[in-house]
């Protein structure tokens, strides 16, 4: 019954709120314009309109193409699947899942980069070409964050890694250290500014938006969407690893950690929107400065844990 | 040579007694003036009348601020050597006579087509791009069709990784023929016309027009009305700089700086619907005219709207030149230096971000501008920076200068038309500085004293070559930023 019910409420958010993360940035961006910017839910309506629509495929492109963006969206899915929202639970789990969980987005991508070279455009290729210098660079932040919670609380499956045993302070500084390495994931995965801009109309400067350049109709509407799905669950991590509740703990409790990490995925989406309004994008070669940041302070983490603990003398 | 009339910008000349060399002393009458202090403004070709050898026209602007004018003549069919490799830039002008009059230009190093004029469109797809060989080199196409609403314009990039190591920029996709046509149309006509060659430049091109028609036709404009032109003239600089600045912060994602000048951009353009009727000041000013009143209302408009934007701006420059970000992402990037600017013949804004001091409003004399100076806005950086601040810096300026002129103007009751007779046999030089930079007119008229020829010249011709030189060495991802830093014409290039 009780998995039953965060079975449902995990699937309820992935369905939700990916459309009103995408909707909060948005505001809090048009805020800081001046602007009153779009309803809410109206990425929604967004794919609703794109799936009415009929895609056109440029001659050159193979079956890769077509099926790059279900592939994107189907390991967006799989991998949310396997993550915890609220700490201590996701509907599935197994040992070395959050391994897993990195892969299965790495998936993903290496078919957002091949459905980007099959369209032969020399953008494209060259946004698949940053995309994999990205991702290389966030991977070791993203994995050194996980591995460091997986040592730190001793367990293997993901659910279960958020929920370090060690004292209070230094819960405090593993959490807090950790979902900054992880947010600075969060903003090159999800290609937000300052390591990449989606709204901008420039294709020589563009990562991801480049890469969608040639999908139309549903499956742009697919490919947006999965973004928006693996931005919230990256934040769904975050909100798992700040949340001071667990579903372990009772019924009230359980109800308490839910609440928490949807206030926390709102104020993260609101965290991004506001990086985007204040500050301008990076130059390209300066985006290893800010995983090097992330991995620093993952590292710092790391050390101060196995000093605490004793493990270094 | 006898100097009819001194309008402030506009150098007119009887055709008879204008400097006419022959082919080989123009020769050594250019190798001088290139290689001495003067500074070179425009080489433009205009057809003689007896099917001979067309006319070489030279523009210089003299050390001591005085426009040069001469002409030289070659034999029908002897050949007219470059001097592109001792000169380069002389290079974009070489290319427009070589391609206007089939003039030979032998020995020139890039003899490529500049706007295919008077050819097969089909022709296009075939021109000679500037390749690199190698199995790791990365070839970008981009346009003539663009993600944006912009102009057409093909861009080739040679790179290795991100690096750019070669851009050749490929023009002349609009075909709209401006110089053919401004000879067709009656002289009242004409107006409406060039405001409409480089739609964003509307009241420099209108007022470069307007000097030139006055001074061949001897009519003489009010010093007030001197001055309400000026005024139009830096509303315009305001406006448009403003927008580039709006530009460049949305080219490095900074949203403050984006929307804050953008805003304030339309302030500056609704006060020139006020004053005339149009956002971009098009048919404020005609020859020997004003179409709109100077009252009391407009003087107390302008204040308050200017000291409006004078107030905002203080915080948003503050945000946007403070913000470590914006630091960070345009300084360095794409820097022209200023031995390159000198030598490849950059003008106007971009010139002045390398340290130069080319601006015709402090270079002239006369007009306006020499009764009431304006200061010069040079940053010596040459990079996308100093482009930013060039602009910054010269709102001010002109913010500045437009209240004094404003306040010392007097009420101007809108003018009637005046009946324009032109000289015959005459030519005329007119230059106004645009935002961007020189814009140059050339009329001639025959006998009849109808227009008889007509050049315009736009400060993109010169600065394309410019802007793709600062992209040289940085990485493609910092093009975008470059190209609006630099904000040049496609259709004044085009014509």
């Amino acid at each position: 019954m009780k998995y039953a019910l965060l079975t449902a409420f995990h699937i309820a958010v992935l369905l939700i709120a990916p459309i009103y993360v995408v909707g909060v940035i948005n505001r809090v961006k048009a805020y800081w314009a001046g602007r009153r910017g779009p309803r809410l839910n109206q990425s929604f309506f967004d794919m609703l309109r794109l799936m009415k629509k009929t895609p056109v495929y440029s001659e050159v492109t193979s079956w890769i193409f077509p099926v790059s963006s279900t592939i994107v969206l189907a390991t967006a899915v799989t991998a949310s699947l396997i993550t915890p929202i609220v700490p201590g639970f996701a509907p599935f789990g197994f040992p070395g899942d959050f391994v897993a969980f990195a892969y299965i987005l790495g998936l993903g991508k290496l078919f957002m980069m091949l459905g980007a070279l099959d369209t032969g455009s020399p953008f494209e290729g060259m946004g698949a070409s940053r995309e994999a210098t990205y991702s290389a660079l966030a991977e070791p932040v993203l994995l050194l964050g996980l591995g460091t919670l997986a040592w730190a609380s001793g367990a293997t499956s993901f659910q279960d890694l958020v929920i370090p045993d060690v004292s209070l302070g230094m819960n405090i500084g593993l959490r807090i250290g950790i979902a900054l390495a992880l947010y600075v994931v969060l903003l090159i995965e999800a290609a937000r500014i300052p390591a990449d801009d989606p709204t901008t109309h420039l294709e020589l400067t563009m990562v991801h938006e480049v890469m969608i350049l040639d999908h139309s109709g549903p499956e742009l509407g697919i490919v947006q969407q999965a973004s928006a799905l693996k931005m919230t669950v990256l934040m769904g991590v975050i909100a798992a690893v700040l949340n001071p509740f667990s579903v372990s703990a009772s019924v009230v409790g359980a109800c308490l950690a839910a609440a928490a990490s949807i206030i926390l995925i709102g104020l993260l989406a609101a965290s991004v929107g506001l990086v985007e309004s204040l500050i301008a994008r990076f130059r390209f070669q300066a985006l290893p400065l800010l995983t090097l940041a992330g991995f620093v302070v993952v590292m710092f983490v790391l050390i101060i844990f196995n000093v605490g603990q004793g493990h270094i003398q | 040579m006898t100097l009819i009339t001194n309008h402030a910008n506009a150098r007119l000349t009887a055709l008879d007694e204008l400097t006419t060399h022959d082919y080989p002393e123009f020769q050594t009458e250019m190798r001088q003036r290139l290689a001495g202090d003067d500074r070179l403004v425009s080489y433009f070709g205009a057809p003689s009348p007896a099917d001979a050898a067309p006319f070489l026209h030279a523009v210089f602007i003299a050390q001591n601020g005085e426009l040069v004018h001469f002409r030289g003549r070659g034999e029908p069919g002897a050949n007219v050597a470059s001097l592109t490799s001792e000169f380069p830039e002389m290079h974009c002008f070489e290319r427009e006579l070589h391609e206007q009059y089939g003039l030979d230009m032998a020995g020139h190093p890039w003899l490529k087509p500049i706007r295919f004029e008077g050819r097969d469109i089909e022709q296009m797809n075939e021109y000679p791009f500037y390749k690199l060989k190698g199995k790791e080199v990365h070839e970008v196409a981009v346009g003539p069709i663009h993600a944006g609403v912009i102009e057409p314009g093909h861009f080739r990039f040679m790179c290795f990784g991100e690096k750019v190591y070669h851009l050749e920029i490929h023009r002349g996709y609009q075909h709209r023929g401006v110089e053919k046509l401004l000879l067709k149309a009656p002289l009242r006509s004409l107006p409406p016309l060039i405001e409409s060659v480089v739609g964003d430049s509307a009241v420099a091109y209108s007022l470069a027009h307007c000097r030139a028609i006055e001074a061949l036709a001897d009519l003489d404009v009010a010093a007030d009305v001197e001055r309400i032109r000026s005024i139009g003239l830096e509303l315009e600089r305001v406006a448009m700089h403003l927008g580039g600045l709006s530009g460049m912060a949305t080219d490095i994602a900074y949203l403050p700086g984006s929307t804050s000048y953008g805003r304030l951009r339309t302030t500056v353009i609704n006060l020139s619907m006020r004053l005339c009727g149009s956002r971009f000041g098009r048919s404020w000013f005609r020859p020997g005219e004003l179409r709109f009143p100077f009252t009391q209302t407009h003087r107390d408009d302008i204040r308050q709207s200017l000291e409006l934007v004078q107030h905002d701006i203080a915080f948003i420059n503050k945000s946007f030149t403070e913000s470590r970000t914006v630091n960070h992402r345009l300084r360095t990037i794409c820097h022209l230096s200023k031995e390159v600017a000198l030598e490849i013949g950059v003008v106007g804004m971009a010139s002045r971000a390398c340290g130069l001091s080319r601006d015709l409003r402090t270079e002239m004399r006369g007009g306006v501008y020499e009764e009431h100076p304006i200061p010069l806005v040079s940053e010596p950086t040459g990079d996308c920076w100093a482009r930013g601040m060039v602009r910054i810096r010269e709102i001010e300026a002109s913010i500045n200068w437009m209240l004094a002129q404003s306040d010392l103007a007097h009420d101007v009751d809108a003018g009637t038309p005046p009946q324009i007779t032109l000289r015959p046999n005459c030519g005329v030089v007119s230059l106004e500085e645009g935002w961007r930079g020189e814009v140059m007119q050339y009329l001639e008229t025959d006998a009849n004293g109808d227009i008889a020829h007509y050049k315009v010249q736009d400060p993109s011709l010169r600065n394309w070559f410019g802007m793709a030189q600062a992209v040289k060495n940085n990485t493609i991802y910092d093009f975008p930023i470059c190209n609006k830093s630099f904000d040049l014409s496609y259709c004044g290039n085009d014509l």
